[in-house]
């Protein structure tokens, strides 16, 4: 086959596509939308129908993935690190309720937080749970690793996750594919109560899952990717986890690095294999990318008598994506650099796209809330975050998905006033909307300004489940309708626009206040 | 042949497309290549690069080893000089003279220009006025690919086939004019560095 140039998360979804997929979900997050993108453009996707549409979170892509896997067939379900926070719950459960078909999670982690509130590690994910993971080096990898991780999901009967990083998930490569499988036909469990996790099922379903640790070792240690390869020097073993492996040799210029290497790609830790490395060295070094988590199983609490060197003992920086520059030094590589960035650059960060309505939006809440010392705005995820830095200075606070309604109501609880929350669309429909029945429930005094503008702006535009019905919504959840009010964000309705924000700051109970323009990067596109 | 170029610019700029068309023409020469770019929040106006790095022989890393590019390739005076440790001793920085000023504290223009100035091996190129006078305003980014085109080492041909590929479902007129662009800027550049 031809080699063609791919984005990791192109090759994870030609990979998938590949092994005859049923369904992909996903709900858009950076480094993981790419996926899922790829897919609803991919022809043979439309030519079988296989299910692209995004979901409304990650949660119940996680749980529709689910229900693909119990009929039998094969479903991909993709988000960023902290998405597999909020679709945890499914996610711990579907290990102990096993799979039919084969249901792969990829998982897309953004260490340095390019684009994030944390750096989570997905590999702590796994473990809990007690699932395969692969954490692919390449993008070759990233391809073949996603149509062996659903033979594997098939063969031992649980979900598999794959892992990829920042640089990976957004780095260009030529990728080999493979001939495509044929999908599975519909095969439903023989025995009911695999999904049915009464804590007497659920008990059984646990001593199975313990049962399947070891044969997940075993395929391990004898998977072909986690490779221990030799090196005369044995002043130090090397273990070097997906993308840590090409900075690794990238530090020797091509040269075959000196020391012996174990490179992981599947977990569970293939623990023969670094038994086989110990027992060359007294020093290691681990290479990971993340957190230390390798090297933390290693190190334990009592001596060993190997020295272990990685992100604990400052050899790597404990926070904080790797690079080419820090794994070279390392090993003792440092490269040299010859230019320094000069004083008069400044730094640029990212800003609201002019003729942006979250701009208009926050000029007129930042003006009503001046007479409101006391007052806060709460706020989420999305380009209106942006609104934290100056000039606009508007919002008080950024979490995750959905806490803009829920801290407001926690905060007016405790005699906050005024107690507004800032959230857009796509947010509000993700997770804002138990936060928001919660309020009905007791006409909590909040304002909630919900920011509609008719997509998922930040990720680059992807559908939003609320578009058109963010009102209906409002008032389905029981709302008052006199207190759900629609306005446009424009320069020209800013008086009006806070006029009815302090009429419902004044109101003592819920308020809906739908901002509603849509975004400047869609109304360009055309 | 090896050679890692730091394409640099604000949000919006079009510099995945610059990675694109030289990304093309080196995989039409039988060159491997690794492309790295950002995407998510900095998208939004802030500073963004991508990393692309061709060779003869097998690439590992994504990323350019800081200290290793041989080219910065800037569509913005301020964006030549984030990532200057990333310049190799000898390396070309080619930038664009038109500022995006999108900060309150954005320094004169002429001290970042005098700080290019200082690199041995620099060209500066007013792009827009570049595809302004060539008859086509919005092929800012192809007239700084005009200008990198003699230190990248691919044949002008293979370059040029590149453009008129990425450029063929706009139509013949939008290839043609981009192609004009970076003819002019090419040109430019070997005038500039006495190489014409």
């Amino acid at each position: 086959m031809k080699a063609k140039l791919f984005l990791a998360d192109e090759a994870i979804a030609q990979g998938a596509l590949d092994a005859g997929i049923t369904g992909a979900y996903a709900y858009p997050g950076t480094p993981s939308t790419e996926i899922l993108e790829y897919i609803q453009k991919a022809p043979e996707a439309a030519a079988r129908s296989v299910h692209r549409e995004w979901s409304s979170n990650e949660k119940t892509a996680m749980e529709e993935a689910l229900g693909v896997a119990y009929a039998g067939r094969r479903s991909l379900v993709c988000m960023k690190h902290v998405g597999l926070n909020v679709a945890a719950d499914p996610f711990i459960n579907a290990a102990v309720t096993g799979v039919v078909g084969g249901m792969v999670v990829v998982v897309a982690d953004d260490p340095s937080m390019h684009s994030s509130q944390n750096e989570q590690d997905s590999r702590f994910y796994a473990k809990f749970a007690g699932v395969p993971l692969f954490e692919p080096s390449n993008q070759q990898e990233a391809y073949t690793v996603t149509r062996d991780a659903f033979d594997l999901s098939e063969t031992v009967g649980l979900p598999v996750v794959i892992r990829l990083s920042t640089r990976l998930a957004h780095s260009r490569a030529n990728v080999v594919t493979a001939a495509p499988r044929e999908p599975n036909v519909m095969r439903l469990p023989t025995d009911n109560r695999q999904f049915v996790l009464l804590p007497a099922n659920a008990r059984r379903n646990y001593e199975g899952l313990l049962d399947k640790q070891a044969v997940l070792l075993g395929r391990s240690e004898a998977d072909g990717r986690n490779q221990l390869i030799d090196g005369p020097d044995n002043s130090v073993g090397i273990i070097a986890c997906g993308i840590a492996f090409n900075y690794l040799n990238e530090a020797y210029g091509g040269q075959p690095c000196p020391h012996p290497v174990l490179k992981l790609v599947q977990y569970p830790v293939p623990e023969a294999m670094i038994r086989t490395l110990a027992g060359r060295t007294w020093t290691m070094l681990l290479l990971e990318e993340g957190a230390p988590f390798v090297e933390d199983a290693l190190r334990g609490v009592l001596p060993t008598g190997i020295t272990i060197k990685g992100r604990r003992d400052g050899t790597l920086p404990r926070a904080g994506e790797l690079s080419p520059e820090s794994v070279a030094r390392a090993v003792g590589r440092p490269a040299p650099v010859a230019h320094a960035v000069p004083g008069v650059v400044k730094p640029r960060p990212p800003v609201m796209c002019p003729g942006c309505p979250h701009i208009d939006s926050y000029l007129f809440l930042k003006e009503v809330m001046q007479a409101h010392p006391g007052g806060r705005v709460f706020s989420d995820i999305g380009c209106y975050t942006l609104g934290a830095l100056p000039p606009l200075e508007a919002i008080s606070s950024c979490v995750d998905m959905g806490a803009s309604i829920t801290m407001a109501k926690g905060a007016a609880d405790a005699g906050v006033r005024p107690a507004v929350a800032v959230i857009g669309d796509s947010t509000f429909t993700h997770s804002g909307l138990t936060g928001l029945l919660d309020c009905v429930f007791e006409n909590a005094p909040v304002t909630i300004l919900v920011l509609d503008n008719g997509t998922t702006g930040m990720t680059g535009g992807q559908s939003s489940m609320g578009t058109g019905r963010v009102e209906a919504i409002a008032a389905g959840l029981g709302v008052k309708p006199e207190h759900i009010r629609v306005i446009v964000p424009l320069k020209k309705n800013h008086a009006e626009n806070a006029a009815v924000l302090r009429e419902e700051i004044a109101y003592e109970g819920v308020s809906v206040i739908i901002a509603r323009r849509e975004c400047i990067q869609i109304t360009k596109k055309g | 042949m090896a050679l890692d170029i730091l394409i640099t610019g604000v949000g919006g700029q079009g510099i995945l497309s610059i990675a694109t068309i030289i990304g093309r023409a080196a995989i039409a020469g039988g060159l491997h290549l690794k492309q790295s770019e950002v995407h998510g929040m900095a998208q939004r106006g802030g500073a963004v690069q991508s990393h692309l790095r061709l060779s003869e022989t097998p690439i590992w890393s994504d990323l350019i080893p800081r200290g290793g590019a041989g080219m910065i390739l800037a569509m913005e005076p301020m964006e030549a000089l984030r990532y200057l440790d990333w310049l190799s001793p000898d390396g070309w920085v080619i930038a664009n003279t038109v500022a995006v000023p999108n900060l309150a504290a954005y320094p004169p223009v002429d001290d970042l220009l005098a700080e290019i100035r200082k690199l041995r091996h620099h060209v500066l190129l007013d792009a827009l006025q570049a595809a302004r006078q060539s008859g086509a305003p919005r092929a800012v980014n192809v007239a700084m690919l005009g200008a990198a085109s003699p230190f990248l080492g691919l044949p002008v041909e293979a370059l040029e086939a590149s453009i008129r590929e990425q450029f063929a479902r706009k139509g013949q007129d939008v290839a043609d004019g981009n192609l004009v662009v970076f003819r002019a800027a090419r040109a430019a550049a070997l005038r500039d560095t006495g190489r014409a």
